[in-house]
């Protein structure tokens, strides 16, 4: 499968690449390690006018100890990440999520600015993001950052809130030192997308859940969050995990199963992290 | 980042028509690379939506690389880019330009088989064969990775790799057979 023509820019600086996207706007997409843009484009669901890539900007790939945070380069790959001393310590929800990344040729190319600016409800990074109360950089072509919030990021399907004309520069992810955490991730085969996958994450008198691919977009399971908080134990605070959600039913599973899995998979994740 | 709904946008301009040394007529704008495969270097104007595995089968001649799936998910175009094992149906040519790339015809010294290639032959980790230069290509990648992997790591380190005659035992015993472990 060939992608529709386009227009190629390499871009050797951020600035570069924020220029490239003012200039073209919603006809350019950024191009990382193109391993959710690029498919995309092979089965011609998307044909953008201009892809600007960025995979080479190296500026762009650390993982730096940032006191209350790990500051992560957007372009930081995924086996990177997965390897990375600093992350399996402070992070550790992140380092065995990226892990089970679709497989091992996908994590020497994907990065993790990538996989979040793509904003897949069935991705598991997302809900990594969600329960770890983490954050992102972006990056507007006259210098300018903000901070997004992960709960903020997510807008729709497929859809991050990020301007047409910004770039993820950075993923901010708190210190979650010796806290309680788990991931949970049910598919069919290994390298698959879940079919529902979950976080949990312990925080200083807190629990965060968040669910994968029920939904439109990666979602946190709050109802789950708010019984804990009221002192449910985590098996009763399960049964709540499915409560708002609206996954869609596909080849893989109905929305009854998917359900279902959200409950069952919650309370397994929920008991694995230490939560009563 | 990336609408579905919102992507109803036709191709580039074509804005020139080019013959390379291949014969191949190429359409719109074109691009020119350079990229070391097996340590020899191949350069020409690609477009910027050919896929690698295209440019290595169909510029470089080189077809030991096989086309499963194209989608990423079989490994059977499993190559090596800068000593890492990456998928060349999921990669554009532009995004080797300046890297060295490893085939499966560069494994081998002249006629002495690479230690894996080897080891597969010994264990009979073949069935059709079509699979196989993927299944190479990530085991040396593997264990560049873990040299001394257990049964359980090759299993997980595999597990980008579908080989449809379904002979993933033997190919297991091959990979601990060439990491140096008893069989």
């Amino acid at each position: 499968m060939i992608p529709v023509a386009f227009d190629y820019v390499r871009a050797e600086s951020s600035e570069e690449a924020l220029g490239a996207l003012s200039e073209h706007g919603d006809e350019a997409k950024l191009m990382a390690g193109g391993h959710s843009l690029l498919p995309m484009m092979k089965l011609r669901l998307a044909y953008p006018s201009v892809v600007v890539d960025i995979g080479r900007l190296a500026d762009l790939s650390y993982i730096n100890d940032a006191g209350d945070h790990l500051a992560i380069g957007a372009l930081t790959r995924h086996r990177d990440v997965e390897t990375s001393a600093l992350v399996a310590e402070h992070a550790p929800l992140l380092a065995h999520a990226t892990a089970h990344v679709g497989d091992p040729q996908v994590r020497h190319r994907g990065t993790l600015g990538g996989s979040l600016a793509h904003a897949d409800a069935a991705a598991d990074h997302p809900s990594v993001l969600l329960a770890m109360d983490g954050s992102v950089v972006a990056r507007k072509s006259d210098g300018s950052e903000r901070v997004i919030d992960g709960v903020d990021l997510f807008a729709g399907f497929l859809e991050s809130s990020l301007e047409e004309t910004e770039m993820i520069t950075e993923v901010r992810i708190p210190k979650h030192t010796g806290m309680g955490w788990n991931f949970q991730k049910f598919n069919r085969r290994a390298q698959d997308w879940a079919i529902v996958g979950v976080s949990a994450q312990q925080l200083d008198g807190a629990v965060r859940v968040a669910l994968v691919n029920m939904g439109p977009t990666p979602i946190r399971a709050t109802a789950v969050e708010q019984a804990l908080a009221e002192g449910a134990p985590a098996a009763e605070a399960a049964q709540q995990a499915a409560e708002g959600m609206a996954p869609s039913g596909d080849l893989n599973a109905t929305v009854e199963y998917r359900n279902h899995l959200a409950r069952v998979l919650t309370r397994r994740a929920l008991q694995a992290a230490g939560v009563g | 980042m990336l609408r579905v709904e919102d992507v109803q946008r036709c191709s580039s301009v074509q804005e020139s028509r080019a013959t390379t040394d291949y014969g191949e007529t190429l359409e719109g704008k074109t691009v020119e690379i350079s990229v070391e495969v097996n340590g020899t270097t191949h350069s020409g104007d690609v477009e910027p939506r050919t896929l690698l595995v295209h440019f290595i089968r169909d510029r470089a001649g080189l077809t030991g690389t096989n086309v499963g799936c194209d989608t990423s998910s079989c490994g059977a175009c499993t190559i090596h880019i800068d000593g890492e094992a990456v998928k060349s149906c999921t990669m554009l040519a532009v995004q080797a330009d300046g890297r060295e790339i490893t085939t499966i015809e560069g494994l081998a010294d002249g006629e002495q088989l690479h230690p894996m290639q080897e080891a597969f032959m010994n264990c009979h980790a073949l069935q059709c064969g079509f699979c196989t230069p993927g299944m190479v290509m990530a085991s040396v990648s593997l264990l560049d990775e873990n040299p001394n992997p257990s049964e359980a790591d090759v299993r997980t380190g595999l597990e980008g790799n579908l080989c449809r005659c379904t002979g993933y035992h033997n190919i297991v015993k091959a990979v601990l057979s060439a990491a140096g472990g008893e069989q």
